[in-house]
């Protein structure tokens, strides 16, 4: 038997002599193996970027909404029917032992009008401690403050976004007035960058006001209930689930449910949105993968048939091979290495272009990117299996041609 | 011991019911040396006969022997490792690699060989030499004449050097000219030491040979020796 160099050397030959052929061969693998790479690469991004983002949105968060409550048989989704109510909200602060930190976050989406611009954004309504819990600090100025909340001031902080649209950029909006549902509002603070949130929304793109300014000006509460969600932080990651169970118990008491009574309220916690997050990604990533790898298998058999025409079409050169001395195994690995070779070539350079479509996306996004190197060496492992299933049936048909009919073959 | 044996050499071809024996009990040595020139009208069994010899076929009965070995009882693998270090074989058309230079043509019974790049690259010129063509040893087939295509199989057939040449037709596709050359370089090989068996069906080309066997459906109906052959 021949060194396994020297058949590599004859299949590189045999490759090169049939250039454009090889490369339209060998596409079907490039694309099955881009496709592989650059979806799984482009998931796992979008999961890291997501998993920033939940570390962005504050540690250790715990969102508590109303509703999920039975009525005459109707079910309620979450925050359908407000059932959470201001003295809810100042009982979890006080009472519960895991928490840290609670604050409301009212919300609507109106126009903002300075002095030149006007813009639409979203007008929140919230307390000092919400700041706290998303870990997001000033760029410049001042933050709202417990007497802003208790005097329902007129005082407003903002995002870089609303600071850029409304007063251009590199203008210092402090002291400046926005008008807000007619009213007008001095910008007392500009918060820090924050970027895209969990949902691709901007975050930046926020104005935040005292949350019973945003209850008397903007949108009028619901009395005694809360509208809208309330951010809890607890003490620390390990506090989470016990911060969780505590409020849980205190507004089944507050809300005087019965033992057998379902929630009138729903809890859930940043590391859980996450997860579904990126599970659902996950599963999308690997449908797509599952998809990619199908048009893989349909390239090992673009290999198969341009195998079995080359075999055909040298019948000749293989009996001549063989009159010289080629044993039958020689003549096997020369097309096996052959095919391999050509669905490893073609992987190779599939995984280049998969990661390089990926690096688009991921720029083009603002990721960094991820690529996973189980991935890349499952592609091209896959795509030399795909070279040797597929190249089998040729080599083993071109090592069984009888040397005599090969020789006299036209 | 004859360098080649056949004893009661029978090839029977089966195309569905129909049997047809090409080859009907050959009897025949071959001494070391010998030059002989196999004759015949075409179906005599002339080719069967050739590609018996050169371990591409294998006989339907009786036994061959090479060097004393029964070719019956070789694998397909040591059938193999016999071409390629025993026999040099020369075709009609050729047959050599389209769009692969000489040398590399010559050079390819050598990788079957097992022998390294370096030793087979000048052992190739060496042979290219032999035939008179090292300055062609990057030309590609299509870019030689018929004659020179041949010299370059010559080349091949004698790179690993074989004890035995077979070759099946040599000048059947060359001018007459071209045809004396060739048979004049066997000639040549055989003066080297080489047994060299050619087929022709031309009479002025079976001359070169110092034996001549005749078939006639499937069986040697003449075995003529001569002192010398035809002279260059």
């Amino acid at each position: 038997m021949i060194p396994t160099t020297e058949t590599l050397r004859m299949a590189l030959r045999a490759l090169r002599r049939n250039t454009l052929r090889s490369i339209l061969t060998a596409l079907g693998i490039i694309i099955g193996v881009a496709a592989v790479v650059a979806m799984v690469s482009i998931g796992e991004g979008a999961k890291g970027r997501i998993r920033t983002q939940i570390e962005g949105a504050g540690t250790n968060v715990i969102l508590v909404f109303s509703g999920s409550s039975n009525s005459g048989g109707m079910r309620g989704g979450m925050g359908s029917q407000p059932t959470i109510t201001w003295d809810d909200v100042r009982a979890m602060q006080t009472e519960l032992p895991a928490v840290r930190a609670v604050a409301p976050l009212t919300r609507t989406m109106t126009q903002a009008i300075s002095e030149t611009q006007t813009w639409t954004t979203t007008v929140y309504g919230t307390t000092p401690d919400y700041f706290v819990i998303r870990n997001w600090d000033l760029a410049v100025g001042a933050g709202l403050s417990a007497s802003d909340v208790a005097g329902a001031t007129k005082n407003v902080v903002i995002g870089r976004t609303v600071a850029d649209k409304l007063f251009g950029v590199g203008v210092d909006p402090l002291g400046q007035v926005i008008r807000i549902r007619n009213a007008p509002y001095s910008v007392i603070g500009v918060l820090a960058k924050k970027g895209q949130g969990g949902m691709g929304d901007d975050q930046d793109d926020a104005i935040f006001v005292p949350v019973t300014a945003f209850q008397a000006r903007i949108q009028g509460g619901l009395g005694q209930y809360v509208r809208g969600p309330v951010y809890v932080s607890a003490m620390t990651s390990e506090a989470i689930e016990p911060a969780r169970a505590q409020i849980a118990s205190l507004l089944r008491e507050r809300h005087r449910l019965a033992a057998d009574a379902e929630d009138d309220f729903s809890t859930t916690t940043m590391a859980e949105m996450t997860g579904i997050f990126t599970s659902a990604m996950s599963t999308l990533t690997n449908l797509l993968a599952a998809i990619a790898l199908v048009s893989l298998v349909v390239g090992g058999i673009g290999v198969m048939n341009i195998m079995l025409v080359s075999v055909t079409e040298r019948t000749r050169e293989i009996g001549i091979r063989m009159a010289v001395g080629a044993q039958p195994s020689d003549i096997m690995r020369q097309f096996l290495i052959e095919s391999l070779t050509l669905a490893a070539i073609g992987g190779a350079i599939g995984v280049l272009l998969g990661l390089g479509i990926a690096n688009l996306v991921a720029a083009a996004f603002g990721w960094s990117m991820l690529a996973r190197t189980d991935i890349i060496l499952m592609a091209l492992g896959v795509s030399a299996g795909v070279g040797v299933v597929f190249g089998l049936y040729p080599a083993l048909k071109a090592s069984r041609l009888d040397p005599i009919a090969a020789l006299r073959y036209e | 011991m004859a360098l080649l044996e056949l004893q009661g050499i029978g090839k029977v071809y089966q195309s569905g019911d129909t049997e047809f024996a090409a080859l009907r009990g050959v009897d025949l040595n071959i001494e070391r040396g010998e030059f002989v020139a196999v004759t015949g009208s075409s179906g005599s069994g002339k080719s069967t006969l050739m590609n018996i010899l050169g371990c591409l076929d294998s006989p339907s009965s009786g036994t061959y022997r090479i060097d004393g070995r029964d070719v019956s009882q070789l694998s397909r693998i040591e059938l193999a490792a016999i071409r390629n270090q025993f026999i040099g074989f020369i075709f009609q058309s050729f047959n050599l690699l389209a769009r692969t230079s000489a040398a590399e043509n010559v050079e390819l019974p050598l990788i079957y060989a097992g022998v390294a790049p370096a030793e087979r690259r000048r052992r190739a010129l060496e042979a290219l030499e032999r035939v008179g063509l090292a300055h062609r040893a990057r030309h590609q087939p299509s870019q030689l004449s018929g004659g020179q295509q041949q010299r370059v199989a010559i080349a091949r057939a004698l790179v690993t050097r074989p004890p035995l040449i077979l070759a099946d037709e040599p000048t059947g596709n060359l001018d007459s000219v071209t045809s004396i050359e060739i048979m004049n370089f066997l000639k040549e090989l055989r003066d080297t030491g080489i047994t060299v068996v050619f087929v022709t069906h031309e009479h002025d080309i079976a001359a070169f040979a110092a034996r001549e066997l005749a078939l006639k459906d499937g069986a040697i109906v003449r075995d003529e020796r001569r002192a010398g052959g035809k002279a260059a």
